[in-house]
């Protein structure tokens, strides 16, 4: 009682003439330190990493513009459109799994099981890995049981693809359960408690009550997961780097058959010559482009299906 | 509780300013005057000693020396994301061919300066397309296939039954049968990760360049936009005689994970390939000078008696043009002062190998002197061709993963493929980065 008092009076405070004036016209000083930041760190970077798609350069101060021949060295690029599309399914593949997974985790996580803090806790705990030491965990963990088969995760695509889902699943599910869970919890008991008295099955309740109303959580775990499989770099690194290679044998050129966009990219800024690193950034924008894209579909797509309780 | 967290977080603020304004302070401060030194370095096993040798430097003439180590694989990284600061180094390494067309424009010339005066050869000595004398050597370095003595002497050989292919793939052979009873194998492990796999890629592979450019010198003068793969019979022989005479399955070795040097050190195989920067890392486990040689790359060319060690090195100075001119200054001086200096020459030569200089300390590595035995006996040392590799990193993957197909299973049509990645592979990566 004395706490709602206080928060009744703190309020009234803040409502104030006297603390509200000059908020409101001191407001923009407020943002001016992340707006800056926001700035410095992001749109002059994006800027400019956009203009130099248009250059060719070794370090940002020295370019030459070389107008779109960038995009056009891209088109000819095999291994970037095979990895487009292979990170494409292998997002799709991914939002699914990780997605199921976390609901029914979180689903039955706030069934009122015992320990449920303490499971909760050790789903969570994976996504504080750092993606490189888990690519290395996980290959060593692969390699041990392949080993009993005589090959390892290097030497097909499926142990590639596959493994990378079982990494990614164990890592991210137990954030976006963390998201279901506070979602899950604030479904209205009163409207379940109704279901049930009409006699609403369990399955019923979960489908036309729980997920309709926990769309808001659906909509950002999907988002996240979405854009976190496209961005995909360290786990891909540090599990398969790209390999096993698929030999074209007229040109001893390979196309690696688990490389990703982001690995990619950051491959050909790597790479000697003079035109790599403007080819990595025209990439870069085209990977900006689709990922934005993509990603405010998805957005818009799921929004729609959200209910106001 | 929020008065707390308010005041914490203005204290986090404060000091985050106060970080920024007083790093910039000091910049402006002492080193305005001298100049400084900024060297990026890129060996790893050398960043230890290269901090002491700063710091030797800084003692004795008041001369800022800060060494920065790329960590290992991301120099390239590294060095194009530190050019763009405000402060880049001042020297770094530009190692090949490949890296002069990349930083050229940034290399200081060289020609006549105090330092390149110091040279005994002229050997080690990298020019752009226009002459100019962009980076020189360092140090140079050796590297073979390594042999604990000791371990010959108990299977009942000595160094005299080695002398080529013929004889190294019997005495492997022979031992490798007879692991079990001997408690030792023939080879270290050949791991085909990122850690191991320059063995194969990089070392193994300078034997087929090598006899190739004997055979065509001109047009190995400078990267060739394509090769013939003559001797990769000899390269899959020796290749091959590796990796099956070791304890380790060849299936298993695309995956890694295994320690070559401690397999060496601890006495479980008789040879190992690698080079002369590891005798430090072997002494220190306690390996003795005189169980250990080195023996060139035998791989059944004719001739291949008279064969030496691979001498060469990647460690090549270049000074950064674009820097202050108090700072080209100051770090031609350093350069200067390390290779003639007694006390920091002998450090530097105890981590790098040999220095090239007129002035410099002697190296006391037994594989290092070795390399001199071969080269003084009249035996032909073969100088790093592998240099030469254009687009290096996706060139040696292309390898590593046919590599990996043709060690799951041997096969001649992946050793096809092999061929193909090493001979085609060199042609479409040169055309990729010079096309």
């Amino acid at each position: 009682m004395k706490k709602k008092k206080k928060k009744a009076h703190s309020s009234a405070a803040v409502n104030s003439k006297l603390l509200r004036r000059p908020i409101r016209r001191f407001g923009w000083l407020f943002l001016l330190p992340m707006a800056i930041s926001f700035l410095i760190g992001f749109i002059w970077p994006f800027l400019q990493g956009l203009f130099l798609s248009f250059c060719k350069f070794r370090t940002t101060k020295k370019w030459t513009f070389v107008g779109i021949d960038n995009y056009l060295r891209i088109l000819d690029d095999e291994q970037f459109l095979y990895s487009f599309i292979y990170t494409a399914i292998w997002t799709i593949v991914s939002v699914v799994l990780i997605n199921v997974i976390a609901f029914a985790v979180a689903y039955a996580l706030t069934q009122g099981i015992k320990g449920t803090n303490f499971f909760r806790t050790v789903f969570f705990m994976p996504n504080l890995i750092g993606g490189i030491v888990l690519g290395y965990i996980w290959s060593m963990i692969f390699d041990g049981i392949l080993s009993y088969y005589n090959t390892n995760i290097l030497e097909k695509t499926e142990f590639g693809f596959w493994g990378l889902i079982i990494l990614m699943c164990w890592q991210q599910v137990g954030y976006m359960m963390i998201i279901y869970v506070a979602g899950l919890q604030a479904v209205p008991e009163d409207m379940i408690e109704a279901a049930k008295i009409d006699g609403a099955s369990g399955w019923k309740t979960l489908t036309r009550i729980t997920i309709p109303n926990v769309m808001p959580s659906i909509t950002i775990c999907t988002f996240l997961s979405l854009t976190n499989g496209f961005k995909l770099y360290d786990q891909n690194l540090a599990l398969t780097e790209g390999l096993p290679g698929v030999l074209d044998k007229a040109t001893g050129l390979n196309t690696y058959t688990t490389e990703m966009i982001a690995l990619n990219i950051s491959k050909t800024f790597g790479q000697s010559g003079a035109f790599s690193k403007g080819e990595a950034q025209a990439k870069a924008v085209i990977f900006f482009i689709l990922v934005a894209t993509i990603g405010l579909l998805q957005l818009t797509s799921t929004r729609k299906k959200e209910v106001q309780q | 509780m929020k008065k707390f967290f308010a005041l914490l977080l203005v204290l986090v603020l404060a000091v985050s300013l106060a970080a920024c304004g007083g790093e910039t302070g000091k910049d402006d401060g002492d080193d305005a005057k001298t100049g400084s030194v900024y060297w990026l370095n890129f060996k790893p096993e050398s960043d230890a000693a290269l901090q002491e040798i700063a710091k030797m430097y800084t003692d004795e003439t008041g001369v800022k020396v800060t060494v920065v180590t790329a960590a290992s694989g991301t120099y390239n990284d590294t060095l194009t994301a530190e050019m763009d600061k405000a402060t880049p180094p001042t020297l770094f390494v530009v190692g090949n061919d490949a890296a002069v067309k990349d930083w050229g424009e940034f290399c200081y010339d060289l020609t006549d300066t105090e330092i390149a005066k110091e040279l005994n050869t002229d050997a080690y000595q990298l020019f752009d397309a226009d002459g100019k004398l962009c980076s020189i050597g360092y140090c140079y370095e050796c590297y073979g296939i390594i042999v604990n003595k000791a371990l010959l002497d108990q299977a009942g050989y000595s160094m005299d039954d080695i002398t080529n292919f013929e004889t190294l793939k019997a005495v492997a052979e022979d031992i490798h049968a007879r692991a079990n009873d001997l408690g030792f194998d023939a080879f270290t492990s050949s791991g085909m990760d990122d850690s191991s796999s320059w063995r194969f890629t990089g070392h193994l592979a300078n034997l087929e360049y090598y006899y190739e450019s004997v055979d065509a010198p001109d047009a190995w003068k400078t990267c060739p936009a394509e090769i013939k793969g003559t001797y990769m019979d000899n390269y899959k022989a020796l290749y091959d005689l590796m990796v099956v005479n070791s304890a380790t399955d060849r299936a298993q070795l695309a995956a890694g994970g295994f320690d070559a040097n401690a397999e060496f050190a601890e006495g479980k195989a008789v040879f190992y390939a690698n080079g002369n920067w590891e005798w430090s890392s072997l002494n220190e486990k306690g390996l003795k000078a005189e169980d250990l040689t080195m023996i060139p790359y035998y791989c059944g060319v004719e001739g291949e008696e008279k064969a030496g060690l691979n001498c060469g090195t990647e460690n090549y100075w270049a000074v950064n043009a674009e820097a202050k001119e108090e700072d080209i200054e100051a770090t031609l001086a350093f350069m200067k002062w390390l290779v003639t200096d007694a006390e920091a020459s002998a450090k530097a030569v105890e981590t790098f190998g040999v220095m090239p200089y007129k002035n410099a300390a002697e190296s006391s590595n037994p594989f290092l002197a070795q390399a001199n035995a071969y080269a003084s006996a009249g035996n032909y040392t073969m100088p790093w061709v592998t240099n030469f590799q254009p687009n290096v990193n996706e060139y040696r993957k292309g390898i590593v993963s046919a590599m990996n197909a043709y060690n799951a299973d041997p096969t001649d049509a992946n050793w096809d493929a092999v061929e193909s990645a090493f001979v085609a592979g060199w042609a479409s990566n040169y055309a990729a980065v010079n096309g």
